[in-house]
């Protein structure tokens, strides 16, 4: 697939680029992209649609960013079979296919009670009945050796080693490029707002206008009732469950190596303790039912709940060197706390992939691989496409680059030599291409998710107005119209002093010269 | 994509390598202070690595008046105090590298840096000052929370934004913190046309110097509000309000004192921490208090041949000291570039009472044929009237200053004789604060 046909295939403008499609995706979040991806490996059409300036906007972008490894899943539940496969995913493709940070750091279950030894053993035989593997139990020594942060109540621990950490953002966008670069189509800013069913098939509108479709997949994350709902199938409903987390300085003095979990109670799972991808520490989530889906405000009475829930197992944290906190909603279909990821039998070619809380990230190629196989039920065998490509790789990362190899770099790009944030060391050069990407970065966040200006310790002071500019000029469009993410959030109001800018400019060359 | 870039990283000779006397990090007003003393001291070999476009720094944003009264005895603007230095480093032949980011600094001084002309070069130094300044508190550092929509800014970001890209960053503004940096900018964003609704405070008394609540707050008759603070920020996209409370002695939010300001911006001064990353990386010490390195009277660090001064060692509240105190740097490093300095057997240890802060330069530790004086810069803990500052050794006071209002916003100098020194009953310097009455 050339690179003109590529860029071709992500629609920006006003209109949706196609009038019909074999498959339509609905939602641009982790399971969304996987689905689109898995699908674009078949001689099919396939057309994703996101109502946001980007993928990766909603539960994707912010929750704890594990590969659990599947010894607390149900394997009555669907979520709990996805867990375990979606790990083996992880291990066997993903991983190489998919130039993304996935780290296998496993994970501890740390018991800090002698009466919470029981509740280990039950975990590993039902891990072990999952056929999850290397699970043991470490007693205390072999385990503050293991985190010497650990509490010094820590008895006992389970030690799962194929647990993983991953980036969530660089896995959505991983996703949704490869699945541009097989020849599947993003529409962004096209939100659904109506379904209608057809002789063969649906017609679905979008804020872009109409598009036919012989299935739609609904992947809305938080919206995924009101999608289903409008096809008629309205026998559930989405609860968001806000988590909220607190993230770290990468320059920490507390060292964590695993995800450390403690001991899960009836109601909950508890405070994770886990290191992220790029080395900060990353603490949460705690658990409450909201009324608003876009309520993603943090709380006192949560992130003290997190803090206090952290120091549970690490007892040395307090707040200070955080430099995030940010709160994720997830969503829940409470009646069975389930996934739902079914052909819906009274609308036959309308599958939901609903309800995708708690292990989505782990389960999305599973879940991918699953809906696959539902598709192939309506329509027969799909045909491979020979062209398929699973590799993809995002722009080079210069922060990790030895002083040799950047050097290197710079000497055939000149724009990697370029810092534009001092915090994570991103040059313009990173900046650019994650705006050129096959779907590309048209908000400062999206940027931020793809190549981390913004996301260190300053968070943007330093390099918010640079990206902007960049963002402007990539866009062509003036800098009073650069969004921080949706719609209505356009980071400045007015220009002013022009004439004295360009006054200054001018007398700055003036100078230049001399 | 990948392959291009499997066949750069092999070839190792892409590096630039150099040899310099003396490196310096940060071209803003500490460094170019820190560059010209050098020169001026007999060093000609001087790089000065600076990762904005332009030298001066901060100062360059700075456009409102109020430099320069110390050492140049006249009021300027920021822009023009960094020019004079600008000058004179280029009069001087200074080697000035511009877009150019350190990534590194070894403890046996190896400085890379890198830019978009010359990639990555790899400096040989035999001293380095390390002037990299300070960057802006965030929201997240202060645990406030609520949503995160577009509209909240550092106060600097915000002067950034209007003065260097003409864009008004919102118009009906919270500004949270009254730093100098927040009450310069209550002024400037009432000036552009935005409304200040309030500058919030959460201690008793303004953290900024009295000079800029007069002329940037009561001129314009914008409410400076103290003991409270925004305890949570409200909408989804753009800011929409703000929660306020008013806080206890302990900083505690004092429950149904709750109310709420209706805003689209919020402008954050609330302290501004040292940039000390490449510091820590080099092996650098950092005090507990001022976030910047632990330094002699010479502004040496606990690594050998490193120095810092400026804003990266302590936040300064007048460019004039710091200034003052990166020539003390730059003149330092010369001399010893020089073997003109002798170290102290023992070093003389500073301590200070709980009544001040913090006190630079930790300890005394060369003995400079060509110095007269030394002087003790300190912040107090709060505000303090009618004081003396005293210096004694061994109960036998050395100096002191007197200080009719002490505030922690403004740094106190008490300079000690060098003379002094050589005659001390034990290598220990001591401050303290008294009263006048006590005296």
């Amino acid at each position: 697939m050339g690179g003109d046909n590529r860029s071709a295939r992500v629609s920006l403008g006003e209109y949706i680029m196609q009038s019909e499609t074999d498959v339509l995706v609905v939602g641009g979040g982790v399971t969304g992209t996987a689905i689109a991806r898995e699908l674009s490996r078949y001689r099919l059409d396939v057309v994703l649609v996101e109502k946001s300036p980007d993928v990766c906007t909603g539960t994707s972008k912010s929750n704890t960013a594990l590969i659990h490894a599947g010894f607390n899943a149900d394997p009555d539940k669907q979520k709990g079979r996805l867990n375990v496969r979606g790990n083996e995913l992880y291990h066997e493709r993903i991983q190489h296919e998919l130039d993304v940070p996935i780290e296998w750091r496993g994970a501890l279950v740390v018991a800090t009670d002698e009466s919470e030894r029981p509740k280990l053993e039950e975990l590993l035989e039902k891990g072990q009945r999952n056929d999850v593997d290397g699970l043991e139990i470490l007693e205390r020594e072999a385990l503050l050796e293991k985190e010497p942060h650990l509490t010094d109540d820590a008895v006992a621990a389970l030690w799962a080693p194929t647990a993983g950490i991953v980036n969530p953002f660089e896995l959505t966008v991983g996703f949704a490029n490869n699945a541009v670069e097989n020849g599947a189509s993003v529409e962004l800013e096209a939100e659904v707002t109506d379904i209608t069913k057809t002789d063969d098939g649906f017609t679905v509108e979008t804020a872009k206008g109409e598009i036919d479709a012989e299935i739609v997949i609904n992947a809305a994350g938080l919206y995924a009732d009101e999608v289903s709902k409008m096809v008629g199938v309205d026998d559930f409903e989405i609860t968001p469950r806000r988590g909220e987390y607190y993230l770290y300085d990468k320059q920490f003095d507390i060292d964590i190596d695993t995800t450390i979990f403690p001991v899960p109670t009836e109601v909950t799972k508890g405070i994770v303790v886990t290191p992220t991808d790029e080395g900060n520490l990353l603490i949460g989530p705690n658990a409450q039912e909201i009324d608003d889906k876009r309520d993603k405000a943090t709380t006192r009475q949560g992130l003290d709940k997190v803090l206090n829930g952290a120091q549970k197992t690490v007892p040395d944290l307090t707040k200070k060197d955080v430099i995030k906190e940010f709160a994720g909603l997830r969503p829940a279909i409470k009646e069975t706390g389930d996934f739902r990821i079914q052909i819906e039998e009274e609308v036959p070619g309308f599958i939901n992939a609903a309800g995708i809380q708690s292990p989505g990230l782990a389960s999305a190629p599973a879940t991918a691989e699953l809906v696959v196989d539902l598709v192939e039920e309506l329509r027969g065998d799909l045909e491979e496409d020979p062209a398929f490509d699973p590799n993809y790789s995002g722009p080079p990362k210069v922060r990790h680059m030895s002083h040799e190899e950047r050097a290197g770099l710079i000497e055939e790009d000149a724009r990697y030599g370029q810092i534009i944030c001092r915090c994570e060391t991103v040059t313009e050069g990173e900046i650019r291409d994650a705006i050129n990407q096959p779907v590309p970065a048209q908000t400062v966040n999206a940027i931020k998710r793809r190549v981390r200006p913004g996301a260190g310790r300053c968070q943007g002071g330093f390099c918010g107005p640079r990206v902007i500019e960049i963002l402007s000029e990539e866009l062509d469009i003036p800098m009073t119209e650069v969004k921080l993410e949706e719609e209505g959030s356009e980071l400045l109001t007015d220009e002013i002093k022009q004439p004295l800018l360009e006054k200054s400019h001018e007398s700055s060359e003036v100078n230049a010269d001399d | 994509m990948t392959e291009s870039r499997q066949a750069v990283t092999s070839d190792v000779d892409a590096m630039r390598r150099e040899e310099h006397d003396l490196v310096v990090v940060g071209g803003g007003p500490a460094g170019l202070g820190a560059a010209q003393a050098a020169y001026d001291e007999g060093v000609d070999d001087i790089v000065i690595l600076e990762r904005d476009f332009e030298l001066g720094g901060i100062l360059q944003q700075c456009v409102h008046p109020g430099f320069g009264l110390e050492y140049f005895e006249e009021e300027l603007t920021g822009p023009e105090y960094a020019q004079e230095f600008i000058e004179n480093v280029a009069e001087r032949g200074v080697d000035i590298r511009l877009d150019t980011m350190v990534l590194e600094v070894t403890h046996d001084r190896t400085v890379y840096a890198v830019n978009d002309e010359d990639g990555v070069t790899e400096i040989d130094a035999e001293k380095v000052i390390l002037a990299m300044g300070c960057r802006e508190r965030t929201r997240d550092a202060l645990d406030i929370p609520g949503s995160r929509p577009a509209g909240i800014f550092t106060a600097g970001t915000a002067q950034r934004l209007i003065n260097m890209e003409g864009k008004l960053p919102g118009e009906k503004a919270v500004i949270l913190g009254s730093g100098d940096v927040g009450l310069i900018m209550a002024r400037h964003m009432h000036l552009e046309g935005a409304e200040v609704e309030a500058v919030l405070e959460i201690m008793p008394y303004t953290g900024g110097i009295t000079r800029n609540v007069v002329q940037c707050l009561e001129d314009f008759d914008i409410p400076l509000r103290t003991q409270q603070t925004i305890t949570e920020i409200h909408g989804n996209d753009r800011v929409e309000g703000v929660t306020v409370q008013e806080v206890d002695d302990d900083f505690e939010p004092i429950p149904g004192t709750e109310y709420e300001i209706e805003c689209d911006t919020v402008l954050l001064s609330v302290g501004l921490i040292p940039e000390n990353e490449l510091s820590v990386d080099a092996g650098v010490e950092l005090h507990s208090v001022t976030g910047g390195p632990i330094v002699d009277e010479t502004r040496e660090t606990n690594v050998e041949d490193i120095y810092a001064c400026g804003n990266v060692l302590h936040v300064h509240d007048v460019v004039d000291w710091v200034t003052e105190e990166s020539m003390i740097a730059g003149r330092s490093a010369a001399r010893s570039l020089q073997d003109r300095v002798e170290t102290r057997k023992e070093p003389i240890e500073i301590e200070s009472t709980a009544k001040l802060r913090y006190v630079v330069p930790d300890r005394i530790s060369t003995i400079d044929p060509d110095r007269e004086e030394i002087p003790l810069y300190m912040r107090v803990h709060a505000p303090m009237e009618d004081v003396f500052v005293t210096l004694s050794s061994g109960g036998e006071e050395l100096t002191r200053t007197f200080e009719r209002r002490a505030e922690p916003g403004e740094m106190v100098t008490l300079n000690v004789d060098s003379d002094t020194l050589a005659e001390l009953p034990e290598p220990r310097l001591e401050l303290d604060v008294v009263q006048r009455e006590e005296a």
